[in-house]
């Protein structure tokens, strides 16, 4: 028999339901799965107490003979963007580090409600500022994989969702909550084979979840494959008259809409994607996916989104100018890090407090946010961006005249080294290319395994759909999921 | 109205005033949060997660603060945007946890209107540029403690309508008339309770100086003034310290200042910082705000009589000019009265009677018009009695301090105490002669061609009657018997 | 695109971050690179381009005026670096 920390979601949830095994086995296993693995550091917080209640909450059910909730033994992970009552919440900061909500984010609480239990709060990029997790305060989280040819380099799980993905990836936990602001679901799932779905902006309430970019941030899942992501996405959306940003629409059946048949289907791939140095590995996957969908009964189109180039300088002054904004509220005077130096006045304890909480990304991105908002340059930087935005978005209205879905790759690389391109903050920020236009656009996008490269790493195949069109990227994603046939894992190292 | 102008070495200046007012509105619940917005509660208790600035939280609007501000732009006949959008502010500062305001700057909710003031017999449009909605800050206070301030959040994010005037008033007296009617304006339609000491309006002064004829001048803004007196009083001495700044060869500064009422001056607040860089750009956890018609028509169908339009009508009904603005300038009075009209009380003798008689008796009484003793139901039928004849006027004003020390009907306090008016002209003629028979020197003057004497008979025949018979028919009798 | 010291400085004083010795010049080139990148926006013709407001069709919806919240002091102080008497303290503020 497989271990059950080698059980997805839905297996999981099924097992549960017929009783092949207990929740409780279940949380125990994975409990002792985490802290076994301190040496990827994916978990800043273990709360294995959380998890073994909501298993037991489950058997009990079961016992009695109850029907069982949704996600009824199944033990996740929490990114810990997301605010969780009685539990640390820190968004991988200094600035929050010791921070206790007394109150639980919606999504993470309807999580809770569907019968997930918390294995713990996952490491991520400090206020999911980040494509490698390494600006958390508390560490790198480091990859379960490890390249094949040699090379034995500590890999980036990608980000910000990093701590997700690794542990995902570790078998630390079935499944795992992600937010995705620019990519940061889709790049870390790519990183490490696995899968993530960001969904319309408005699908999932923000509130409670701690804002990074307030146009842009989604939450979502991240699981092992295309069913186990539509079950927990099915968990976690859905209207809250607390964000008004939040769609007022029914949560779709996600997981009972699965088809892999394209029958019908037109897919379009953006010419503008193909971009200079891109490795041919990567050029490779993205035929086979076309070839995959054909198979699956599509029409493959190229299409064009003429502004695409334009998209990663445009979000790099919206989500900075938001996020500008959004962390003033970390001043040091009613919860997280207050530093105070002697004789310092109010102003000068703002100064050094966040000067001494914010970690080096989060700083950058708040200087860049403040310059392109300052008194006469608003116009030139902010409003062109929206302009630029209006055109993204124009432009996948478009491509939906001629096609239902996109496919292109997820990241224009595999995984890199931690340390690799740090020094670089361009560099680091043109890994979101793929994925930022879609962000910008609002549409539901997601990441399946494809394949691995030479070097034995994942690489991850996105398709972007319509607006509210979750089912058809994730019935184009299972359809590649099973043509790629990914059963590539990570040795345990750890 | 004349001219307002400050006499200066080198000649008259013009003072250039604009007003922006802050008033509360009234809501139960905040701007963008559930919290109560009740004055004078405990300090943090009022506060919710979204006001304090948890991580995570996010904005609601509260429909009934976007209602109230539509209805205040709807009386002063503005522009309403159906669509509109929220802005961030951006500063820090310890009153305010998310280190921004959400306020409009680009697109507010109500656009171009005015409203007109009395000054002396003229009436002058003062123009409102734009009223837009947007959040309070907290409170420090800094008293408490050697070292420390202390923060209170129970105002944070409490909805004020922000009522920017344009450049208009050229008077102290002006701008006090101004706040004034805008006062009176929000009290009627209900949107604010206009009440200054609880801080529920007050006002950022802009003063700038000219001489006549010359382009605007450098203004400044005193900020958070909070009387109408105080308001006037700044302008007078802004205004001054700006001419002699002038003369003297100086420059105005465009800068923030703060008015001292202690010492009726006011002084700058920084002006060393940087200029401020409020870095405004659209909230991004809000969507455009956009209005139906059905929105719109309900704010309309719910506004009430206006206090020009009240005066209108009550001066078409006969009530003199200056009753009609008594009566109008604030609600409450204007709702008394419309209850007495509405009671069947004639206009003009009534305005008379409200605002000689009923207004003295509150004052001596302290008491506000809402809290009268006499309710306009019981001075219909005090009226009715005055104008059937039952009562005369004296016998009318004893029967009023009857009413306002008891309470009691007007008709049983005449049956009771017998101050029936009488038109009886046995019983008056019967007295007349005996008056005529006491006075006959007094009699032989008169038929002399003394007509002043007239009045002394009447008033003989009334002390006679014990003040009850009806004047009308004591000075017909009298012309008769007296020939 | 360059950035000198004096911006950085400004811009960090607005943001409210204290800049250690050394730190403005160091960042100098960094943002400069990064916003000179961020110039080419400038390139793209946007005249009569509506700037994005909403990214999905949607309108804002408004909350009933009814009070629903408030009365839990001691939660927005559980975190509080320094609080007594009920309010959150900050170093004395001269107006
Ligand atoms: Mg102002
Ligand atoms: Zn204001």
């Amino acid at each position: 028999m497989t271990a059950l920390t080698d059980l997805g979601v839905r297996a999981i949830r099924d097992g549960v339901r017929t009783g092949a095994f207990s929740a409780r086995e279940v949380a125990d296993a994975f409990i002792v799965a985490v802290s076994r693995a301190k040496p990827l550091n994916a978990f800043l917080v273990e709360t294995p107490d959380h998890a073994l209640a909501a298993a037991a909450a489950a058997d009990t059910a079961r016992a009695n003979g109850e029907l069982l909730k949704p996600l009824a033994g199944v033990p996740i992970g929490m990114k810990d963007l997301f605010c969780t009552a009685g539990v640390p919440t820190t968004a991988a900061s200094h600035m929050l580090e010791g921070f206790t909500p007394t109150y639980e984010s919606t999504v993470s609480a309807q999580l809770w409600g569907a019968g997930a239990g918390m294995l713990g709060k996952l490491n991520m990029d400090q206020f999911a500022m980040g494509s490698s997790n390494e600006t958390s305060y508390f560490g790198n989280v480091v990859s379960p994989w490890k390249r094949s040819d040699g090379g034995n380099a500590p890999l980036a799980p990608g980000g910000s969702s990093g701590g997700s993905s690794a542990a995902v990836a570790a078998r630390l936990c079935p499944g795992a909550t992600g937010t995705d602001t620019g990519g940061s679901i889709r790049q870390p799932a790519a990183f490490t084979g696995i899968s993530g779905i960001k969904p319309t902006y408005g699908r999932c309430s923000r509130w409670g979840v701690v804002a990074f970019a307030s146009s842009l941030d989604q939450a979502g899942p991240m699981a092992r494959d295309v069913t186990d992501c539509a079950i927990m996405l099915e968990g976690m959306a859905g209207f809250d008259a607390k964000d008004a940003t939040s769609l007022r629409l029914d949560v779709p059946r996600w997981e009972a809409g699965l088809n892999p048949s394209m029958a019908g289907k037109r897919v379009g791939v953006p010419r503008e994607y193909r971009v200079d140095g891109m490795p041919e590995e990567i050029e490779a996957l993205w035929q086979r996916g076309c070839d995959w969908l054909r198979d699956a009964g599509a029409e493959v189109v190229e299409v064009s989104l003429p502004h695409t180039r334009y998209a990663l300088p445009a979000y790099y002054i919206i989500a900075p100018a938001e996020a500008s904004s959004n962390l003033a509220r970390y001043d040091g005077v009613r919860y997280g890090l207050r530093d105070l130096p002697d004789g310092a006045g109010l102003q000068d304890m703002y100064a050094a407090t966040r000067a001494d909480g914010f970690g080096p990304e989060v700083k950058r991105r708040i200087m860049i946010g403040t310059y392109v908002l300052s008194a006469g340059f608003y116009d030139a930087y902010y409003t062109q961006a929206q302009k630029v935005r209006t055109l993204i978005a124009r432009d996948f209205e478009h491509a939906w005249e001629s096609c239902d879905v996109l496919l292109t790759p997820t990241a224009p690389s595999a995984a890199f080294a931690l340390g690799e391109k740090s020094a670089d903050p361009l560099a680091m920020y043109l890994n979101d290319v793929f994925t930022v236009p879609s962000s910008l656009a609002g549409l539901p996008a997601m990441s399946v395994p494809g394949g691995l490269d030479k070097a034995g790493l994942p690489l991850g195949l996105q398709v972007i759909g319509k607006p509210l069109d979750e089912q058809g990227v994730l019935n184009a994603c299972l359809a590649l999921e099973q043509r790629a046939g990914f059963f590539a894992r990570p040795e345990a190292w750890w | 109205m004349t001219d307002f102008r400050i006499q200066g070495a080198t000649g008259e200046w013009e003072v250039v005033i604009g007003l922006e007012v802050h008033a509360q509105v009234t809501s139960n619940a905040k701007l963008f949060s559930g919290a109560s917005t009740t004055f004078g509660a405990e300090p943090n208790t009022q506060v919710s997660l979204v006001d304090a600035a948890m991580p995570g939280m996010l904005p609601v609007p509260n429909a009934e603060c976007i209602r109230q501000a539509v209805r205040t732009g709807m009386a002063i006949g503005a522009t309403i945007n159906r669509w509109s959008r929220f802005d961030r502010k951006n500063y820090f500062y310890a009153d305010l946890p998310q280190g921004y305001q959400i306020s409009q700057l680009y697109h507010p909710l109500v656009g171009e209107g005015a409203l007109e003031i009395e000054n002396g017999d003229a009436t002058k449009r003062i123009g409102v540029e734009r009223i837009h909605v947007e959040q309070d800050a907290g409170k420090l206070m800094h008293d408490q403690h050697p070292t420390r301030s202390y923060v209170d959040l129970n105002r944070s994010g409490v909805a004020l309508m922000e009522i920017v005037s344009r450049p208009d008033m050229r008077s102290p007296a002006e701008a006090g008339a101004y706040l004034r009617k805008l006062r009176a304006i929000l009290r009627y339609v209900g949107s604010c309770d206009g009440n200054m000491e609880e801080g529920s309006m007050r006002a950022d002064v802009n003063v700038s100086v000219r001489k006549p004829g010359d382009e605007l001048g450098t203004r400044t803004e005193t900020k958070n003034v909070n009387s109408v007196r105080f308001v006037m009083a700044a302008i007078e001495h802004e205004a001054r310290r700006q001419v002699e700044l002038i003369e003297d060869g100086g420059a105005v500064v465009q800068e923030t200042r703060l008015f001292d009422p202690d010492r009726g001056v006011t002084r700058s607040m920084r002006s060393k910082e940087d200029a401020q860089d409020y870095r405004y750009f659209p909230d991004p956890d809000l969507l455009p705000l956009e209005l139906d018609d059905a929105f719109l028509d309900e704010c309309r169908a719910s506004l009430p009589e206006l206090p020009d339009a009240k005066r209108a009508r009550y001066e078409a009904l006969g009530v003199t000019r200056y009753n009609a603005e008594v009566l109008t300038a604030e609600v409450e009075t204007a709702r008394w009265f419309d209850a007495l009209l509405d009671a069947g009380a004639k206009p003009a003798p009534a305005s008379n009677w409200v605002a000689g008689e009923l207004f003295g008796a509150l004052n001596r009484l302290g008491v506000g018009i809402e809290t009268s003793p006499v309710t306009p139901a019981r001075a219909a039928e005090l009226l009715a009695l005055i104008a059937d004849g039952t009562l005369s006027g004296s016998l009318a004003k004893q029967v009023f301090e009857v009413m306002l020390e008891t309470g009691d009907a007007p008709a049983a306090i005449v049956d009771a105490r017998g101050l029936r008016q009488t038109s009886d002209t046995g019983a008056i003629e019967t007295e007349i002669a005996k008056v005529l028979a006491a006075n006959e020197g007094k009699v032989a003057e008169y038929r002399s061609g003394k007509d002043k004497l007239f009045g002394f008979f009447v008033g003989q025949t009334m002390k006679a009657m014990a003040g009850k018979a009806n004047p009308g028919v004591v000075n017909e009798l009298l012309k008769k018997a007296l020939g | 695109m360059s950035v000198d010291t004096n911006t950085v400085e400004r811009i960090a004083r607005l943001a409210r971050i204290a800049l250690r010795d050394g730190e403005a010049e160091r960042l100098a080139p960094e943002l400069g690179n990064i916003l000179g990148w961020i110039e080419q926006l400038g390139e793209v013709d946007t005249r009569g381009v509506e700037a994005m407001t909403a990214v999905m069709p949607n309108t804002l919806r408004l909350r009933d005026d009814v009070v629903t919240d408030g009365g839990i002091r001691e939660q927005l102080m559980a975190n509080a670096p320094q609080a007594e008497h009920g309010f959150f303290t900050v170093p004395k503020v001269i107006e």
